[in-house]
């Protein structure tokens, strides 16, 4: 009995400690954080209760950085999960160069984010941007501020390059899935004479669930804790137009210095994540370690 | 090889690039910070280290050659020379005040930022120990002072103005530089009517678009209002709202380049020192370091060479301001509270005549010093140290002065502004709210 005790002692302990170390640690420093005014250096003396939580929650900046968040959340769901699925299938079938647009599909995920902001902003550029000179060669004129500039344009092209971006993880996970329907039932479904239309209606999309539930739980995390494409492209403006909780905190903290205020920020962040990410486990996860076990 | 201390304000972003996690695991360092552990890095009184942003070629080079000649003079004294990229030494820096780590002799900005840093005991009153360096150096001390005691040594002070470019304003018929914000609208017209762009801002990196604002309430309230008002935290005087209302007659001239609402300050070729430098627009207030930064953003190194002029930022009609008040920082040597007598005496070696000389030779910065003003030998730069030196009052850039947490809330507010989202009342009001709330 001591032996068995000593050996899943032995294996959790380093694990458990990473997860102390780097997990539990940091959420509890930026707990206590967030009951302070602090300012990043000196000793962490000023206890100001949960002044921080009020002026964060009754901060428009912030609330209006949830409802960009959420935005996004729906936002990415809604036009990567068609597009993801239709790309998928088409690609699922055998025709020549199948490999390469596969490899074309993917490579905007496997760029690095930093670049790939870096890259699109360029191109947004007004004036001077690939974009408006495309678009002023066919007559076309892109806003004055340029799509970036413009508050009510802004978090739209951010959604647009974040598709871009992450399109290539819901195709291939997509197609993963694909490999898992088995090919008895397209035969047997080919016999009884459905259209191609009609065996991925019925058979491939309801079989492909769990790998679209597993990348919607994904993208959904993702998305709440969007920072880096917001940070090169827009920085959170123009006018605060694109500010999500994570650019808010960050701003807040490294270039404000005010840590308590981030602290509460990032609680609030974590929070929402949390019950948002437990609830889709219960209502839309569960679904499929129920299937699983019948 | 300028000192560029608001270079990179925008630029860390790029550094931070990670996601939220970044924030939690910065945290886990920070802890609670506990100060007064003399920590080794005074241990020994003849050793002393010493942090600068110098940290390429002929500045390099000087600053190493200035730590022997001190030695030298001070024989069993070593000085330890860390120069590192300034983005990484403010990084730096940061972590060594949460750890109560600092280097013996550093650099500080001054205002409100200098301010949080002696309320946390982590600076030396340098008052009496260099008294006669400070008496020298008196003109800039202001902004490194917290209730009449002096922390830091400034030893490279520039002012903000407008840069253009000569053959543009001839172009369009401009044959004097403006000097009242009509002849400046005046000048914004004539420009248009040729084609050209008048002005780029990065409101992008807000700081910039802020300088409007600042220089705007220099011109609008006079001294004493400005002063009154940080120390009794009270924005009410009407001047503020008037110079928010000069930057909104401004804004409706539609100066700028297009998208300045996202243009960064300095980094790539559409930034705007890049839109400068390359002759897309004809001018941008911008500091002392605009040559510098210009000539790092075209291919042959010269950014706009004998085309770069310069003229202060213009008066307003009926101001309160003291006429000739310019806005601008500096750069301070400061020495830590547990940090050897010797290194105080390296600080003042720092600003005597013979290494601000040096300094002044090589362009590393505009000279504090008096005797080593005439050694600089750009002539734009000359020609910003002539008003420098004759302005009546030079003005802390308003963020550094009210600190990062006020400061950041008055530059979003100010951005807000030039985004059309915001009224002069509103900038105000955010400054006052933040102000209170920093008590």
């Amino acid at each position: 009995m001591w032996r068995k005790r000593a050996e899943i002692a032995l294996f959790v302990t380093p694990a458990l400690a990473l997860l102390v170390a780097f997990v539990v640690v940091p959420v509890a420093t930026a707990v206590q954080m967030s009951l302070y005014r602090w300012k990043g250096f000196g000793p962490m003396v000023d206890f100001v209760g949960l002044r921080n939580y009020v002026s964060v929650l009754t901060n428009e900046v912030f609330t209006d950085a949830v409802v960009h968040n959420l935005v996004i959340v729906v936002g990415s769901i809604l036009l990567q999960l068609p597009l993801g699925l239709a790309i998928a299938l088409l690609l699922n079938r055998k025709m020549w160069g199948q490999g390469l647009l596969r490899t074309i599909i993917f490579v905007p995920y496997v760029l690095a984010e930093v670049i790939a902001g870096v890259v699109w902003f360029q191109l947004l550029q007004p004036e001077y941007g690939v974009i408006d000179t495309m678009l002023a060669a066919v007559g076309l004129h892109g806003p004055e501020q340029g799509f970036l500039g413009t508050p009510e344009y802004a978090l739209g092209t951010v959604l647009v390059v974040l598709t871009w971006k992450y399109l290539g993880l819901a195709v291939i996970l997509f197609l993963a899935g694909l490999q898992g329907v088995p090919d008895e039932l397209y035969e047997a479904a080919q016999l009884d004479g459905a259209s191609w239309w009609q065996v991925q209606r019925r058979i491939t999309i309801p079989l492909l669930g769990p790998t679209m539930r597993t990348w919607g739980f994904l993208s959904m995390i993702g998305s709440l804790q969007l920072f880096d494409m917001v940070w090169i492209l827009t920085g959170g403006g123009p006018a605060n137009a694109t500010t999500t909780m994570a650019t808010f905190l960050v701003n807040e903290g490294t270039k404000r210095q005010n840590f308590g205020i981030a602290g509460a920020a990032s609680v609030v962040l974590f929070v929402i994540a949390l019950v948002l990410a437990l609830a889709y486990q219960k209502f839309i996860l569960s679904r499929d370690s129920k299937e699983g076990g019948r | 090889m300028m000192t560029r201390t608001r270079f990179m304000r925008g630029a860390t972003a790029v550094a931070l690039g990670t996601t939220v996690a970044l924030l939690g695991a910065a945290c886990a360092g920070q802890g609670t910070g506990s100060q007064g552990d003399d920590d080794g890095s005074s241990a020994d009184a003849s050793t002393i280290t010493w942090w600068h942003n110098s940290n390429t070629g002929e500045g390099k080079e000087y600053y190493d050659k200035v730590a022997a000649d001190f030695e030298k003079d001070h024989p069993g004294t070593t000085v330890e020379v860390s120069a590192m990229a300034h983005e990484d030494m403010l990084t730096k820096l940061d972590a060594a005040f949460q750890a109560g780590d600092a280097p013996d002799v550093f650099m500080e900005r001054g205002g409100g930022e200098l301010a949080d840093h002696v309320e946390a005991g982590l600076l030396k009153d340098l008052s009496e120990p260099a008294a006669d360096t400070i008496s020298t150096i008196e003109p800039y001390m202001s902004g490194f002072q917290v209730d009449g005691a002096s922390y830091a040594l400034p030893f490279s002070m520039g002012v903000v103005g407008f840069w253009y470019n000569k053959s543009l304003f001839e172009k369009a018929g401009i044959t004097e530089t403006p000097t009242t914000m009509d002849e400046l609208y005046a000048a914004f017209d004539k420009l248009q009517a040729a084609g050209i762009t008048p002005a780029s801002v990065g409101a992008g990196d807000k700081w910039p678009a802020a300088h409007y604002w600042y220089y705007n309430v220099i011109r609008q309230c006079s001294a004493d209002t400005l002063d009154t008002a940080v120390t009794s935290v009270d924005y009410s005087d009407p001047c503020f709202v008037k110079a928010g209302e000069t930057l909104d007659e401004l804004l409706a001239t539609e100066p700028f380049n297009k998208g300045f609402l996202t243009t960064p300050a300095q980094t790539g070729a559409t930034s705007a020192s890049g839109l400068l430098a390359s002759g897309k627009v004809a001018m941008e207030l911008a500091g002392h370091w605009e040559p510098g930064v210009m000539q790092g953003l075209t291919e042959d190194g010269s950014g706009l060479g004998e085309d770069t002029g310069w003229f202060p930022y213009p008066s307003i009609d009926g101001q309160q301001g003291t006429d000739g008040a310019q806005m601008g920082g500096g750069d301070a040597w400061a020495v830590s509270k547990d940090a050897p007598d010797v290194a105080v005496d390296f600080a003042q070696y720092l600003l005597s005549d013979e290494v601000q000389q040096g300094f002044a030779e090589l362009d590393m910065g505009l000279p504090t010093n008096p005797t080593a003003s005439e050694k600089v030998s750009d002539p734009a730069l000359a020609e910003l140290l002539e008003v420098r030196d004759s302005a009546p009052e030079i003005q802390l850039y308003l963020d550094t002065l009210l600190g990062a947490s006020v400061g950041g809330a008055m530059n979003d507010a100010i951005a807000l502004q030039f985004a059309g989202k915001a009224t002069p009342q509103d900038v105000v009001d955010a400054v006052q709210s933040a102000a209170e709330a920093d008590q």
